[in-house]
Order: structure tokens, then C-alpha cells, then sequence
């Protein structure tokens, strides 16, 4: 019995995983080939032959590949800086993890504020004279304000998330190979570069997984920010699973989001890869 | 060329002092064995001459150059750590050629360097693996390669041996003190066992409280210990102490027996357990337990109600609750003062 319980004590979790994720998820890859009761390709076909396809899944890359970087290294620079606290730190943990208490909806609502023709941004350009009046900053013209806005709203809101995780992994490396390179003629960049970030390969992996999957689900901000200026892979999902009532074109969606996902995590965690021999 | 001279420094953490204003000075090439019991700010003492930390007071020279100020890396130093520090990431070639690599040395030199002192520590077969796939000793060997590869000035070496077994760790010993001998490094290595410092050290700093105690040559310090501290932490077993009566000038009563002692108000009477021998006429003492140790017999006994120790000829075999005469060597007597602890003369 006392072997059979540690398996006992899960079984609800695991019951509820089953029933409430593996199932959906069974479910939509199987829509995302069935068509009309037959099972079929067309939901592919269809969604790679609309026009507003490559335009999203480029608009969604091109994101990642944007904010995923520039968040990485603001957590780097910022979990270096809070890790050398002596004081205070826990402090400015709390204060740096303020927009993870946001949803991405609010958050993109509150970058709206900023961008949007009577906005912050607005008023200040007109206060200093920069501009006679206030300027449509979101609109179709420019996809790319709405791009850089959306891409902001991204870094503000979940550049704390991989600073947490950073920070953690940075207290994990013990004080004395730090020590151990400032003896032996370590800068502070070699020390960062040669130590701190090949020990820190473990806790990059987490960071860099869990912001590259949230990257490819980014929507609240996209709609808040740009309306459908600005398609995305995840919108696009929206639109055709309810605008256009096709199941079966979002679940191909839904598929390629994964695939992408899945994709980009064997990519990192091999990239990242510590050997055996090398772990601490 | 690196005398080290360490000039009334002092440490506290918060209202804690680790050290009390240290003078010390090493001469070129010597290994000084920094000697105390754990606590007594040993190695606050190393970490502050090797920059990683800052002195409260006081200022450390090396090579004749004010480096207190200056960060680890621009005093040419190399450095043992306890737990080694043998980095995780990288092969043991390249945890040895890390400080030539810092100083982006050529790679042909970086070779050379790695090679020649791997093969002084043995380790020239292990070049390929990662730490996590070598045992403690190796490790150990890794840690002190990655110093020499340097060819440092001074190396600091911060109870390297600690973490080994008894057996390694005397292999190592005696195979460091080769390895140093043939460097022209200055070297300072602490550590916490009486022993290990005997039979390094050039010199030794015994160490109480975050004071250095004496600082002299191991036979020195064993025959001529400038406090009773140091009497009673050198030596296995440790002095024998017993209160002396003055009887005359110079002459002083210990157990009923009179010695020539100081000139002083008071003192206290100390000899080695290995300064005694079996006489007719000496300090009456009691048997209380006979440990046979093979070369010699341990005997505890109480002189005067105070404990006492003797390391006898193993051929005598005292019992239990003999009374026997113990002679000490007139030269091995040593006198303290009671008051300040330090050794009169
Ligand atoms: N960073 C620190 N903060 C507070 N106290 C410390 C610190 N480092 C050492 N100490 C204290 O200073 C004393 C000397 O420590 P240490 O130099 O490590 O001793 P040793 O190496 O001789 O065992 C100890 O009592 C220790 O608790
Ligand atoms: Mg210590």
C-alpha cells in the first residue's frame, strides 16, 4: 500500500489533466483533419491558401524574433543587477513582477492609452510642440507603430517572468566560481560571458521556452493594440473559429501554433544542451 | 619576486571582528602556513589578501605594490579553493588554461602551459573530461594545475586538502610541497591541521581569535611557544601546564618539586609530554589511563590534581592508579605568564 500511494495522491491531478487537457487536445487535432465527416487535408489547404496567412505567421516570427531577444537581454542585465544586491532585493523583485499581476487584455488596454489618438504619447508631442495636433498613431498606414507598440506592450508586460526565473537560477551557481573567475583574471564581461551565462544554461532553457511558446500565443495585445492591422497566428485562430464558424480551419491553426511551439523548444533545449559530465 | 606584507589589517562584519589589526610579513618564495583552529579568521585573512574581500583597516602589499584597492585580478595571484571551484562547463584542459585564456595568451603558449602542468600533477590523461566525471583527489589536482598554469607570484591555497580521505590527503601533501618547492611562488596555505602545517611550512602563523599568535618556523613554534595558546593547540597530545609557586628568586615550586624559573610575580610551569621521562626524583603523578601506541606508551595521569600527560618508552607499562616520578628535560621547560598568556623568559 505505502508504495501504491504517492500514485494514489496524483491520480486526481492526472484524472483532471486527462479529462480536461489531453482530451481538447485530442479533439482539435482531430478536427484539423476532418472535413464534412471525412478526414482530409482541406483545413490546411484552406487556411494556407488565404491570403492572410503568411501574412500572420510572418507577423507572429517576426514578434518573437523581436521581443524574445530584447527580453532576454533585459532579464540577463536586469537578474545581474539584482543579484549583487546586498540590499533591498526582494524589494525590487516585487516591484520588477507588478505587470506579471496584469492579464495581457489590461495590458494591452493600458499601452492603448498611451498610443491612441487623445493618448499619453499625444499629448505630449502636442504639449511640446512637436506636433500642431494630436496624429493617428495606430492606424493602417503605419502597421509598424502599431508593430513597435505591440512590441513594447510584450517587453513591459513579460520581460519580469524570465527576470524571476533568471534571478532564481542565478542563485542556484555557487559564490565560489564567480570568485574563482575574478582570480584568475576574469572582467566582469568575461566572468558574465565565460561562467555566469554556460552555468546558466538550465535556467535559459526554462526562461527561453516558456516566453518563446507565450510569443506564439500572443493575442490580447495584438487586438488591443492593432484591431486585425496586425494578424497574427492567434487571431487569425479567433477569426476563423468564430467570425467565420470554421472549426476546422481554427484547429489547423491551433496545429501550427503547436508545431511551431514544439518546433522551437527541441531547438532550444538542444542549443542549450549541458553534458552530462558538465552539470553541477 | 613577491614579498607579501600585510600592515595592521583588521575585519568586521557588522559588530563582529574577525581580525584584530594583523601584521604579517612573507618573504619572497617562502610557504607560510596560516595554522588555527576553525573560526579564528583564517581565511577572511587569505580572501582579503586575494581581494575578495576589503580590509576594514589596514593595507596588503605584494611585490613590493599597495594592492588593497586593486580587484583580485590585477595582483597576481592564483588561488586554491576549499571546494576547488574546478568550473562544471568546462574540460579539465579548459579549467586549467581559464587564467591563460583571460589573458588571451597565444594558444600554442596556452598548450604548452596546460601540458606541462598537467603532467606535473599526473592528471595529463583526465584532459578531456568535465570535473563532474572526476573524483575529489583528481579534482583536487585540477585546482592546483589551474594555479600553477599561471605561474603566479603568489599562490593562495585555502584548506585544499580537507576534502580528501586520509590517505589521499598525505599522498597530495607530500606531493604539493614537491610541486612548490620546484615553483618560485610564494605561497600561503591555510589550513586547520597541526600536522599538515608542520610539514609544509617554512614558516608558520598560528592564529587565535582573528590575531596572529606567532609567527616562526615550525620547530619554533613546537619548542618555543610564544603563548600558551600555541603550546596548547601544537602537539598531539598538547603541552602539559601546572601552577608554579615562587620560592626565591628564580626559583620556583611546581608539585612539591623546585625548578629555576623567571624572574617574575607569577608563572605558570608547561613542558611536552615528550620532554618527560621515568626517575627517582620528579613530579609525583598518578595513573589514570596507559594508552599504548606502539613506538611510544600515552600516559594521562594527574600531578597535583591537575591533568598531565607523558609519552613514555613503550617497553614501561604503568597501571592504573600507580603513582610514578616523571623528570622533565631541564631544557624543554617552558614558563608563561598567567596574566597575559605569553611566554616568559
Ligand atoms: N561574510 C561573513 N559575514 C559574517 N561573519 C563572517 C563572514 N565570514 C566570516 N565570518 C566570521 O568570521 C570568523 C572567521 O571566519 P573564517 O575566516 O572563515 O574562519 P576560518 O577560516 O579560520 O575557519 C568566523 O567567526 C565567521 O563566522
Ligand atoms: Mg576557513
Amino acid at each position: 500500500m505505502p508504495r501504491l500511494l504517492p500514485y494514489l495522491l496524483l491520480l486526481p491531478a492526472t484524472a483532471f489533466l486527462c479529462l480536461f487537457f489531453l482530451y481538447p487536445f485530442v479533439q482539435v487535432a482531430h478536427d484539423s483533419v476532418m472535413r464534412g465527416g471525412v478526414y482530409t487535408l482541406e483545413n490546411f489547404t484552406r487556411m494556407a491558401g488565404h491570403w492572410k496567412f503568411s501574412t500572420a505567421f510572418w507577423n507572429t516570427m517576426l514578434l518573437a524574433a523581436v521581443v524574445v531577444p530584447v527580453q532576454l537581454a533585459m532579464a540577463l542585465t536586469m537578474a545581474s543587477i539584482v543579484t549583487k544586491l546586498q540590499r533591498g532585493r526582494s524589494s525590487i523583485l516585487y516591484i520588477f513582477a507588478i505587470p506579471l499581476g496584469i492579464s495581457d487584455l489590461a495590458a494591452g488596454l493600458i499601452w492603448l492609452s498611451v498610443f491612441e489618438q487623445s493618448g499619453f504619447l499625444n499629448s505630449l508631442l502636442v504639449g511640446l510642440g512637436v506636433v500642431d495636433r494630436p496624429i493617428l498613431l495606430l492606424g493602417y498606414q503605419n502597421t509598424w507603430v502599431i508593430f513597435i507598440a505591440i512590441a513594447l506592450a510584450e517587453v513591459w508586460r513579460a520581460t519580469a517572468i524570465m527576470m524571476v526565473i533568471l534571478v532564481a537560477g542565478m542563485g542556484l551557481i555557487p559564490k565560489e566560481y564567480g570568485e574563482a573567475a575574478d582570480v584568475f583574471g576574469a572582467s566582469r564581461w568575461q566572468k558574465f560571458r565565460r561562467v555566469t551565462l554556460p552555468m546558466l544554461k538550465p535556467s535559459l532553457q526554462t526562461a527561453l521556452i516558456l516566453r518563446v511558446i507565450l510569443a506564439f500565443e500572443v493575442f490580447a495585445v495584438v487586438v488591443a493594440l492593432g484591431g486585425t492591422q496586425l494578424p497574427v497566428l492567434m487571431s487569425e485562430t479567433y477569426h476563423w473559429q468564430f467570425a467565420m464558424q470554421e472549426r476546422g480551419v481554427a484547429a489547423a491553426y491551433a496545429m501550427v501554433i503547436l508545431a511551431v511551439s514544439v518546433a522551437f523548444t527541441i531547438l532550444i533545449l538542444r542549443l542549450l544542451h549541458v553534458p552530462k559530465g558538465a552539470r553541477v | 619576486m613577491a614579498v607579501i606584507e600585510i600592515k595592521q589589517v583588521a575585519k568586521n562584519f557588522g559588530a563582529f571582528t574577525a581580525l584584530h589589526s594583523v601584521d604579517l610579513t612573507i618573504a619572497d618564495q617562502e610557504f607560510m602556513v596560516l595554522l588555527g583552529a576553525s573560526g579564528c579568521g583564517k581565511t577572511t585573512l587569505l580572501r582579503i589578501i586575494a581581494g575578495l574581500e576589503t580590509p576594514t583597516a589596514g593595507e596588503v602589499w605584494i611585490g613590493g605594490r599597495r594592492v588593497d584597492h586593486l580587484p583580485p585580478r590585477e595582483r597576481g595571484i592564483a588561488m586554491v579553493f576549499q571546494n576547488y571551484a574546478v568550473f562544471p562547463h568546462l574540460t579539465v584542459f579548459e579549467n586549467i588554461a581559464f587564467g591563460l585564456r583571460m589573458k588571451k595568451m597565444d594558444q600554442a603558449e596556452v598548450t604548452r602551459r596546460v601540458t606541462r602542468t598537467a603532467e606535473l600533477m599526473h592528471i595529463e590523461q583526465l584532459l578531456k573530461r568535465y570535473s563532474g566525471e572526476l573524483s575529489g583527489g583528481q579534482r583536487q589536482r585540477v585546482a592546483v594545475a589551474r594555479a600553477l598554469a599561471m605561474e603566479p607570484d603568489v599562490i593562495l591555497m585555502d584548506e585544499p586538502l580537507s576534502n580528501l580521505d586520509a590517505l589521499l590527503r598525505l599522498e597530495m601533501r607530500a606531493e604539493l610541497k614537491g610541486v612548490l618547492a620546484e615553483s618560485n611562488t610564494t605561497t600561503i596555505y591555510v589550513t586547520h591541521d597541526q600536522v599538515e602545517a608542520m610539514s609544509l611550512a617554512d614558516r608558520i602563523s598560528v592564529m587565535n581569535g582573528g590575531r596572529i599568535v606567532q609567527a616562526a618556523n615550525p620547530v619554533e613554534v613546537y619548542r618555543n611557544p610564544a603563548a600558551r595558546f600555541v603550546g596548547s593547540f601544537i602537539g598531539n597530545p598538547p603541552m602539559n601546564f601546572l601552577t608554579a609557586t615562587p620560592v626565591g628568586p628564580g626559583k620556583w615550586q611546581v608539585a612539591g618539586q623546585t625548578y629555576d624559573g623567571p624572574h617574575a610575580q607569577a608563572a605558570e610551569f608547561a613542558v611536552r609530554p615528550e620532554d618527560l621521562h621515568p626517575a627517582d626524583h620528579g613530579l609525583p603523578a598518578e595513573v589514570r589511563v596507559v594508552e599504548p601506541l606502539g613506538p611510544h606508551t600515552l600516559v594521562t595521569t594527574t600531578v597535583a590534581g591537575q591533568p598531565f600527560r607523558a609519552v613514555l618508552e613503550s617497553t614501561l607499562m604503568p597501571r592504573p592508579g600507580d603513582v610514578i616520578h616523571l623528570a622533565p628535560v631541564p631544557d624543554r621547560i617552558r614558563w608563561f605568564d598567567p596574566a597575559t598568556q605569553t611566554a616568559l623568559c
